[in-house]
Parts: C-alpha cells; structure tokens; sequence
C-alpha cells in the first residue's frame, strides 16, 4: 500500500508501485489539470511539484511519490489567484491552453526556488516546456510579470 | 469520482431557460441565410453557401436569455487555440447589445442542420461567421426591443436597447434583458431585411482586442475542459497497437503477457479498414484497463505478428530522389501564360532553385483522444474534434446506426492544426465501446501520434527563373512534385487538387510575361492529410528562396526584387489556362488575388520592421510575403549564426492584411503562434520512413520548436481595415512566409543558401 498527500489530502494505492503518477492523479483520483502530452519527460505538459520541487509526473512512479505531498495546478493556490496564474492572465498567455497547467506548475517552481530569474534563466527552465501553439513569448512574459511584479 | 463537463459554461450563473425561454428553440425551424439580404450592412457574397450546411442566422439557434439576465451564446465552432469561441460569439454580444459580462459562451453539440457549417478548418470561422453572427445580435436585439415596446405600449421607435437594458427613452424608464427574456422569445423573429444593423463606429468589442478569452480563467486553475478530460461513470481506458505501415494488418497476437499486467481488463482485434479509407481507423490491436498507464505497459507486452501491405516499402530517402528527378522532366501544365520555352530560350540568365521539404507531423500538444458511450442502439461521443458533423456521419455509418441515435460533444482541443479534422480516434472509441459494452476513453500516445499521423506531404519544388540583360524576369517555370491529400480519399490520386494547386502555385501573383506550372505525378505512401496552411508551405518556400536567389544573382535588394516581381497594384488574372482556380473556396469576385494588397504588406513590414537596418555581423536579415487563406502576410526575420553555426533569432517582425477584423488581440497571438510553427518546421521538422515505418517517435527525434529556440521578440503589425474589405483568414497564413523570410536571413548572414528543409545540421561548421 502506497500513502501520498496530494494537495493537501491523504490518499492510498494498493495497485501497480510502477504506475505513472499522471496516470493514478488524472484516471484514478479524477485531478485532469495534469496534462499528458509525451510520456518520456520531453514536454513538461504533467508538470507537478513533489515535495515543493517541479517534476515530470508522467516519469515519476507511485512507488517515488510514496509518502512524498504531491501539489497539482487544482492545489496551486485554493482560489487560483497564485502570482504565476494572475501573471497568466493578465498577459493573456493562452491559445489552446492544453499546455498551460504544466507550463504554470513549471514557472512557479522556479519562482520559489529563484525569486529573481534572469531573462536567461527563464528561457532555459521553461525550455522543457512545450506549447506547440507557440506562446513563448508571452509565457516569457509572464514568468517575468510574477517574478517581479512588473 | 465521477465528473464530466463538456459544455465549458465559462461563466457564473446556471442557465434557467435555454432559447429566448425554454422548449422555445427547437419548436421553430430556424432559417439559413441563403438568399436573404441585411440592410444597413455591406454584405458580400463569401464561400459558405457552398459548405455543407452553409450559414445559419436565426437568434432562436444561438442565444438564450435567463431570467436573472444571463445571456448565453452558442459557440458552433471549434476552439483549437484560435479564440473563436470567443470571438464569434462577441459579434452577437456586441451586436445585441448585451454586456459581455453578463455573457457565457455554451459550446455546441454536432447538429449542422441547426448551426449551419461546423467544420473548424481553412481559415474559414470569422470570414463565413461574421455577417451570420452580426445578423444573430441584431435580430435578438430588435426582439427585445419590440418586447420592451409592447409592455410599455409605446412605438418601438421610442425604445432602445444599450447594454443588457432596454431604455424608453423620453422617459428614461428601463427594462433589462432579464425582465424581457419571456416576453422577447414570444416575438416574430425579424426578417433579416428589416435588421438594423449597428453602426460599426458604435461596437464596443469588435475590433478593440480588449476581451480575454472565455476559457482563460479555467485553464490557469486546470478546469477548462480538453477530450482527454471526459470522465463516464464506469468507464475503461484503452490504447491501440495499430499496424506500424499503412495498409497493413494483424496476422495473429498473443495477449497472455498483457493480461498479466495490473489492471488490464482485455485485449481485443479492432477492425481496420483497407488504404486509403479517409478518416477509417487503421485496426489493430486494443488493451483495455482500469486506467491509461495499465493499458500502455499491457500494450507493451503484447506480441502481434503484422502483415506489413504494400507500402513496406516506402523509403522516404529513395523517395526524395525520385520527386527530385520528376521535377526534372516536364509535367502535367497546370498554368500556362505566354511561352516560356522561347522565352527561357532568350535570355540571357537563367537562375535555377531546386528545393525540398520533408513530411512534417501535427503532433498538437494534446494528442488524438476520444471518449464513447454506445448502448441500447444510441451512440454518444465526448471528443475534441475539427469536424464535429463529419465526425457524427462517419460514426453513424461505422457503427451501423442512424444519424439522429448519435450525439457527439465538442470538447476544447488541445491544439488541432488540421490533425483533428480526421476522426478516426473516435471512430477508434466507438467502436470499442460498442464492442464491450461500456463507455470507454481510446488515448493515443505521443509514439502513436508521430507514427500513425495523416502527414503533410512531402515534396519537391524546382523553379527556373529567366533573366533579360536588364535583370528583369522575364520567364518563370515552377514545378511542384507531392502527394495529394486526395490520396487518402481515392486510390490511385497522384496530381495535387485544385486546391493544393491553388495554394500558393497557380495563384502566383507575379507581374512576369511568361510563367508555366507544371505538376509532374506523384504517388502517396502513407496517409497525407493537411497541416496548418497546408501547400503554401512548400510552394510559398520555393517562391520566396527564389526571389531572394534572383535578388542575390542580380546584386538587387530581396525586398526591392519581390516588389518589382510583385508589380503595380492591380487584381491579378492568372489566364484561362487554370482550370478551377480554387480562392480557398471563396468567390473570386469578394477576395480577388489584390497584387495591391500584397505590395501593402511587403512596404507595412519593411517600415515596421525596419528593413536595411544595421545589424551585427553574423546576423542577417530576411524577407518573405504570401497571400493564403484569402489574406496578406509579410515577414522580416532577423537571424543570428554564431562560429559553431548555432542560430538564434534576435527579432520577427510580421505584417499581416486579413480585411475587417473582430479580435486583435488574438491575431496577434496566432501569428506569434506562427512564428514558432514556421521555426519548428524550418528546423527541425521531419518524418523519414524506411519499410514503411516512420522513424521518429515522440519529441526527442520529432522535435519542436522551445522557448529556448523562439525568437527574442515577435512583433505584429496589423493591417488596419474598413467594413469595406471583407474578412480573411488568420490561423493559418501566418505559418507561409516564415521558413523562408528566415532561410533568406540565413543566407543574409552566412552566404549559406538553404534548399530543403529541415534546416536540421546545415549550419553546423
Ligand atoms: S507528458 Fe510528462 S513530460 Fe511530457
Ligand atoms: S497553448 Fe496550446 S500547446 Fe500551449
């Protein structure tokens, strides 16, 4: 039996210990803002935070998240009003919006682990995030709007 | 556990009454705009009286008002990351009066009949939908102010509505749309002669760029609702193995291993159809399980025997020298003006460009996933499809039942590009689901996207460029050798359509004497299927390397030459010669070849992008324009190629014409979207096939473009418009001009001329 804490709430597994954790969260637990776009870690579109770190979810294994407290894009912040997704909208980010969740879980990893990110620092971090309607530009933007405020 | 929304209700507010009220919507056949006339609007005639279904602009079809004054507006059409299904429905709001805030947007289920033509594809929403939808806002507005009139019993010359109220106005008394629903739906619907339309300088939305998208909130928290999302109580998940080449087949397949797997429920053959079969699914084998990982690791265990078919042996390597020397050789004349042979045989210079572009893959960051319900002779399907109507056709006729026992919901796509028009992935769930007898969710995985895609074509472009002692061009022969996409409808179609033609090849709008197309034949090997901005991708490369190669041979400035090979503004006849000249299926006498226009683009670009500037050594500057989907865009990339040939784009600078305009907002992010689709596919976009089999699998070997490739700063410049130029396409004509504004920069930059793509290691020192 495998214990996490996802957003906030125990829950438990006594299936497969391989299975993908975008998997247990989307099809088992029902928490579909955690997207699938790849499957090997070359996306980022699963993008969730183990333990406060941002990590691919669709090459992490329940087994790896055991007891570790997993926060999804639902948990980001309780009324999604989190710099990063305020940052999003007001620069109008989306197109299709599929890649979003993973591109936000991305960006407010970064932000916690450095407040401060250069133009540089952001364009390599996000570099694992595909949008193939090619929003770079403003996501850039964004990372920047909730970095500093500006 | 069980959750499943479909409808995306963006906005507060439960809906009470739907149709002005409730039941009244379907009770009243709702008219199409066929033959009939608006006044106090120009109005032209556009291609969507000749899509299935053309128009539809009855209010009862497209607006519900709630009794708290909640309004809500039908979205018809497919969100794909274009924003239509907001800006369309903007054009009612605006026009009715109402007050966006007050306004959510219900995406509509499959039902032509009732919404006219849903096929979200070729550019098409706003240039067919805006009149219809003009004309839906008008007729709900004169409604409810004929409603108001009656209660107040005064002539409804006294009464006006103005944001989401009707207000008498000698007295100043007011009623708001709530007040009125009831009594407004109880009116005769207009006539759509009587519509007063809005005075364009009064809008408050259209063309202003100030409203987000309807969906923006819920996809930041994670809410908005994409195919992959839809949950069904009791519901399986499955993935396919499906046959590695086109054309091929199951022989035999064990599933012992599979069933081993936690959480596999069963394995079963899926029917597949013989090639070419349009959108029919490839078969295979399906592994159904208790949630998406079980299904994939139980297909991995899987051992299937194939029976390869005739296309094992396609190999794509062999298959680039034989377009190439076909190229070669004279073909079919597909346009013809003057005599290019005397003509070539006269001059004095002949510039020579052989180019080539491989299969690229959609590969949308959602990939194909469908969800279906079928039981007691009923089929339902939740999926994110271009196509809705077509998609509940083909499933009736898969699934053996009538049309009206099939409902299929419009999900969010997560992107589409012209993958999602093809619905096999959900003929793939409904045939599972009919099978098993419980609702079930087929999810493609990215390998299975990039192998089994329905690619853009491959081909190979030769042009030769005459050349008087002046410079001038005098001769221009151009032959385009690809696949058609009819390959996949019809066995044995191996010339391009006339709509392949007509995208960027027979429509040269260049101001030579003497110009010939040819379009030598071409046989597919795999399933070709057609990619944002479909042939104007090779043709508009091959013509726009051309010019800069002209430009380059005779010491000319690139964008002086394109200028000078564009001509004097005038509408452009490309001669008797072309039969069918397809114009995207628009009347040519609304959207001429405006040689005018594309000069505007060309000057908007080279001011706003500062062409000739200074830039640093090793960078270099590009210019490219296309006319696609009925619109103008022009595009300067500035590169930069280091030592070691690593490029960079400090700058784009894109121009773009597409006529009246409702949302600019979102223009601008489409051709930002653009730009990152023509660097992905200028650089790194390739399928290669060897015994049939695509090579690349997911997006280490199929790569696209990252925000660590994507230019520096992206800017757009927006033709500005009068009522008096019809609107054109702005999804896809953004894509054209950019691989080769930036192979022309390259070449700026490092003398490096680049002929095929990708541009992959050619830069590499
Ligand atoms: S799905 Fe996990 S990185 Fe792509
Ligand atoms: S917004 Fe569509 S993939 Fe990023």
């Amino acid at each position: 039996m495998i214990t996490l804490i996802v957003n906030g709430k125990e829950h438990n597994w006594d299936g497969d210990p391989s299975l993908p954790l975008l998997w247990y969260l989307r099809d088992e637990v029902g928490l579909t803002g955690t997207k699938f776009g790849c499957g090997h870690a070359f996306c980022g579109a699963c993008t969730v935070h183990l333990d406060g770190v941002a990590v691919r979810s669709c090459s992490t294994s329940m087994h790896e998240a055991a007891d570790r407290h997993i926060t999804t894009i639902e948990g980001l912040d309780p009324a999604g009003n989190h710099p990063v997704q305020k940052a999003w909208r007001e620069v109008n980010v989306p197109q299709c919006g599929y890649c979003q969740s993973g591109q936000i879980m991305q960006a407010s990893a970064l932000i916690r682990q450095n407040p401060h990110p250069t133009t540089e620092e952001i364009r390599e971090t996000m570099a694992g995030n595909i949008c193939r309607c090619g929003c770079y530009q403003r996501i850039e933007a964004a990372v920047r709007l909730a970095a500093t405020g500006a | 556990m069980f959750q499943y929304r479909v409808e995306n209700v963006s906005r507060r507010g439960v809906l009470q009454g739907l149709g002005i009220t409730a039941g009244l919507v379907l009770a009243v056949p709702v008219m199409s705009r066929r033959g009939m006339a608006a006044t106090g609007m120009a109005t032209y005639k556009t291609g969507a009286d000749k899509m299935p279904h053309g128009t539809v602009n009855d209010p009862r079809a497209f607006v519900a008002i709630a009794p708290d004054g909640i309004v809500t507006i039908i979205a018809s059409r497919s969100e794909m990351g274009t924003g239509v299904r907001t800006s369309l429905p903007m054009i009612v709001a605006d026009e009715m009066n109402a007050d966006w805030g007050r306004v959510q947007v219900k995406q509509a289920d499959a039902d032509e009949a009732k919404y006219g033509n849903q096929d979200t594809d070729g550019s098409r929403s706003t240039r067919h939908f805006l009149i219809p939808m003009r004309q839906v806002g008008a007729a709900a507005r004169m409604m409810l102010e004929a409603a108001a009139a009656k209660q107040w019993g005064v002539p409804v010359s006294e009464v006006k509505a103005d944001n989401h109220e009707v207000i008498h106005t000698p007295t100043g008394r007011k009623l708001g749309y709530g007040d009125l629903a009831t009594a407004a739906a109880a009116e005769p619907v207009p006539d759509p002669s009587q519509l007063q339309m809005k005075d364009p300088k009064d809008f408050r939305y259209i063309g202003k760029g100030k409203v987000s998208i309807v969906d923006l909130h819920d996809i930041t928290v994670g809410k908005a609702m994409y195919g992959i999302d839809t949950r069904l109580p009791g519901m399986k998940y499955a993935v396919i193995a499906r046959p590695p080449v086109v054309g091929g087949k199951v022989v035999s397949f064990d599933p012992t291993d599979a069933m081993k797997v936690s959480g596999v429920e069963k394995v079963m053959e899926v029917k597949g159809w013989p090639w070419p079969s349009k959108f029919q699914p490839l078969g295979g084998v399906a592994v159904i399980a208790r949630n998406t990982g079980a299904a994939i690791k139980g297909r991995d265990a899987l051992k299937i025997v194939w029976d390869d078919g005739a296309n094992a042996h396609y190999d794509s390597a062999v298959y680039r020298r034989e377009l190439e020397e076909a190229a070669r050789k004279p073909g079919l004349v597909v346009r013809n003006n003057g005599d290019v042979d005397a003509a070539m045989k006269s001059a004095d210079k002949i510039v020579v460009g052989e180019y080539y572009l491989p299969h690229f893959a959609h590969a949308p960051m959602e990939p194909p996933v469908a969800t279906a319900n079928v039981a007691d002779g009923k089929a339902e399907i939740w999926a994110p499809v271009q196509s809705p109507q077509g998609t509940l056709d083909d499933a009736a006729k898969t699934l053996g039942l009538k049309p009206e026992d099939v409902t299929v919901h419009v999900t969010l796509l997560g992107g589409g590009f012209g993958r999602k028009s093809k619905c096999d992935y959900a003929l793939e769930a409904a045939i599972i689901s009919q099978a098993i007898g419980a609702p079930v969710r087929v999810q493609w995985t990215r390998e299975d996207d990039i192998q089994h895609d329905f690619y853009h074509t491959v081909s190979a472009e030769r042009i030769e460029a005459g050349l008087d002692k002046n410079g001038k061009v005098i001769a221009w022969r151009h032959r385009s050798v690809a696949p058609t996409i009819m390959s996949t409808f019809k066995a044995g179609a191996n010339h391009e359509a006339p709509f392949e033609l007509g995208m960027g090849l027979v429509d040269l709008p260049f101001d030579i004497q003497n110009i010939r197309c040819e379009n030598p034949a071409a046989e597919a090997h795999t399933r070709i299927g057609w990619f944002r901005s479909v042939s104007n991708i090779p043709h508009a490369f091959a013509v726009q390397t051309m010019v800069s190669e002209i430009a380059h041979a005779t010491g000319r400035d690139p964008k002086d030459m394109l200028l000078e090979l564009i001509g004097p503004a005038r509408l452009v006849d490309v001669g008797p010669s072309v039969k069918d000249l397809w114009d995207y299926g628009e009347p040519i006498s609304s959207y001429p070849i405006d040689a005018g226009r594309l000069r505007k683009v060309v000057e908007l670009v080279a001011e706003k992008g500062e062409w000739g500037r200074q830039v640093p050594k090793g960078h270099g500057l590009g210019i490219a324009v296309h006319r696609s989907f009925v619109s103008y865009v022009a595009t300067i990339v500035e590169v930069a190629v280091d030592s070691k040939g690593k490029m960079t784009i400090p700058r784009v600078d894109t121009a773009i014409d597409c006529g009246i305009y409702v949302n600019p907002e979102r223009i601008q992010s489409q051709i930002e979207g653009a730009a990152i689709m023509g660097l992905s596919l200028a650089k790194y976009g390739e399928i290669t096939f060897k015994h049939g089999r695509a090579m690349q699998k997911n997006f280490d070997t199929f790569q696209v473009g990252r925000m660590s490739d994507s230019p520096m700063v992206t800017n757009v410049h927006i033709m500005p418009a009068t009522w008096a130029v019809p609107p054109s396409g702005v999804g896809e004509p953004g894509v054209p001009p950019f691989a080769p504004a930036l192979c022309n920069a390259i070449f700026a930059a490092t003398g490096k001329r680049i002929r095929h793509l990708p541009i992959g290691k050619q830069l590499e020192v």
